[in-house]
């Protein structure tokens, strides 16, 4: 079995917020939801760059750890997954998380919390694979159809990588040495605990 | 001599084209050595974690708080929650515990010495106690509900199973949520209707310097109080500042990010919250001993408002006479007399 990871190689990102939008419209994500974001850093400084985040599926994921419930799962491909009929939505996950990734639908007043939702690597949930229920809650599953996730399967500069760690770190290694520079693989050193030497 | 004149002219024609050729020639090949390198002036990850919490840039959906990019400082708060406030929980709640049975088994329970008059006398009105026990009751289902949330995974999870624990979980959600308000109003009615009697007075001094009477079995044993004694008067301080920072920290994590609040502070308010909490608890645990179990006469001031003369005198002798007086002048309701025990 393969370690899903991402990749976003900054130094292609072009901020064209196609990830996000592919995103929404596959998953069919309620608004004021964003499972995937693009943030630019030094916004109109030299040194610009801009990074795609969701959730990382990380190594050891703090969200799984914190949570009062034990909501959290990971599948055989190192994808971190919930299960919302378990989740009580106290927001610890979203304490915990490094990137931000755990968003919650406002169902009442008070600021009170519905089911969490995040990116789930295009995995679907704990219910029967493609099933109109998984769909409902978690979006579709392009995993269990054999195929990787839309944000990064659409990425018009092929910034986004998503699949196996050992490929895509291949992938982001050769095009650093053939160019000749690269800023790195964001969030991996906080998420896996590793990092791509270039 | 035209002869002569064509062949310098081929001749610096040639030289021309030669230093031509070398500059060129010099001009491409330092080209691809100092190719641009677009990262070297780039932000780098790792620089920017070094120097700050959190990486924070501008984004372009409406939500202004997933600009924050990484904060790895969710792992301390992670640290916090499933190692410190695990211990500290365990550590003060199961310690009171155990000083409690120990205190009782040593001591037993504190008789009113000179027993029972029979004669009663008016503790606490009956607005008192109603704030007294709607306090009392929101702060045991705020107790038990948040100490599911630290401990349930562990404790409860097990044996009750995923989904039951999960639908328990989600009501004591709420309860702790919507009960919060029930507390506050308690709280602040308390701290407005005992402040009078709550200031220190030279007799607190006395009263803490004998322990209050509790870790001497001789009889008068207890140094003289008012209305309240020390130890009343510091819990009487800690509900209310410990309640005040229970408020604030709770009110900001039930409103996220209101009012410009981070993750960080967020972060920080619960670290605030379950270390409060936990003392709390352990501190009521020791009030409602004193309060029941472990003093003879002393539930029935919360349960039925009166108390028994003798123990008025025995526990608070500078305020019983001013009780008595004020109870059997005209516009008082008279000493209330028990049935004598047979």
């Amino acid at each position: 079995m393969a370690r899903m990871k991402f990749l976003c190689d900054a130094d292609r990102c072009i901020e064209c917020n196609a990830c996000v939008t592919a995103c929404k419209n596959e998953h069919e994500v309620p608004w004021g939801i964003n499972r995937r974001r693009v943030v630019t850093l030094n916004d109109g400084k030299p040194g610009e760059r801009s990074v795609s985040m969701a959730c990382m599926h990380c190594t050891d994921a703090p969200c799984a750890a914190v949570c009062p419930v034990n909501c959290f799962y990971t599948t055989a491909d190192a994808v971190v997954l919930h299960s919302k009929d378990l989740c009580i939505g106290c927001g610890y996950c979203f304490y915990a998380c490094p990137f931000g990734a755990p968003q919650y639908p406002k169902v009442s007043n008070f600021g009170s919390r519905g089911k969490m939702d995040k990116c789930t690597f295009c995995a679907g949930g704990p219910e029967a694979d493609g099933s109109k229920e998984e769909y409902e809650k978690y979006g579709a599953n392009r995993l269990a159809e054999g195929k990787l996730p839309l944000c990064a399967e659409m990425c018009s500069t092929k910034s986004l990588l998503a699949g196996d760690g050992e490929v895509i770190a291949q992938i982001y290694k050769e095009r650093v040495s053939r160019r000749g520079y690269g800023s790195g693989a964001w969030g991996w050193q906080t998420a896996y605990h590793e990092t791509i030497a270039t | 001599m035209a002869r002569l004149f064509t062949r310098v002219r081929l001749i610096a024609g040639a030289l021309a084209l030669a230093v031509v050729l070398a500059f060129a020639a010099a001009a491409t090949s330092p080209a691809s050595a100092q190719q641009v390198n677009p990262t070297a002036s780039s932000v780098k990850e790792q620089q920017l974690l070094g120097q700050l919490k959190s990486i924070q840039g501008r984004g372009t959906i409406p939500d202004t708080k997933s600009y924050v990019l990484e904060h790895p400082a969710g792992r301390d708060w992670r640290e916090f929650r499933m190692v410190w406030l695990q211990w500290i929980g365990a550590l003060s709640i199961l310690g009171m515990l155990a000083v409690l049975i120990l205190f009782y088994l040593w001591r037993g329970r504190i008789p009113i010495e000179e027993g029972r008059s029979g004669r009663k006398v008016i503790r606490f009105t009956g607005f008192e106690r109603f704030v007294h026990w709607l306090t009392a009751t929101a702060f045991v289902i705020l107790g038990i509900t948040g100490l599911n949330i630290t401990f349930g995974r562990g404790i409860i999870l097990p044996w009750l199973g995923a989904d039951s624990f999960s639908a328990w979980s989600e009501w004591a959600k709420y309860a702790h949520n919507y009960l919060s308000f029930a507390f506050t109003i308690g709280v602040v009615l308390m701290f407005l209707m005992w402040i009078g009697q709550n200031f220190p007075t030279a007799a607190d001094v006395e009263w803490l310097k004998r322990g209050g009477g509790m870790f001497t079995k001789k009889h008068g044993g207890h140094p003289p109080a008012w209305k309240f004694n020390a130890g009343q008067k510091l819990l009487y301080w800690l509900v209310v500042l410990g309640g005040i920072a229970m408020m604030i920290t709770g009110y900001m994590l039930m409103f996220p990010f209101y009012g410009g609040m981070t993750v960080g502070s967020m972060e920080l308010a619960e670290v605030f919250h379950g270390i409060v909490g936990v003392l709390f608890v352990a501190m009521i645990l020791g009030h409602i001993y004193i309060g029941t179990a472990g003093m003879e006469g002393a539930f029935e001031a919360m349960g039925e408002g009166t108390v028994d003369v003798n123990w008025a005198k025995e526990h608070h002798p500078l305020w019983v006479d001013e009780a008595i007086a004020e109870q059997q002048s005209p516009k008082g309701p008279g000493l209330v007399t028990s049935t004598p025990a047979e």
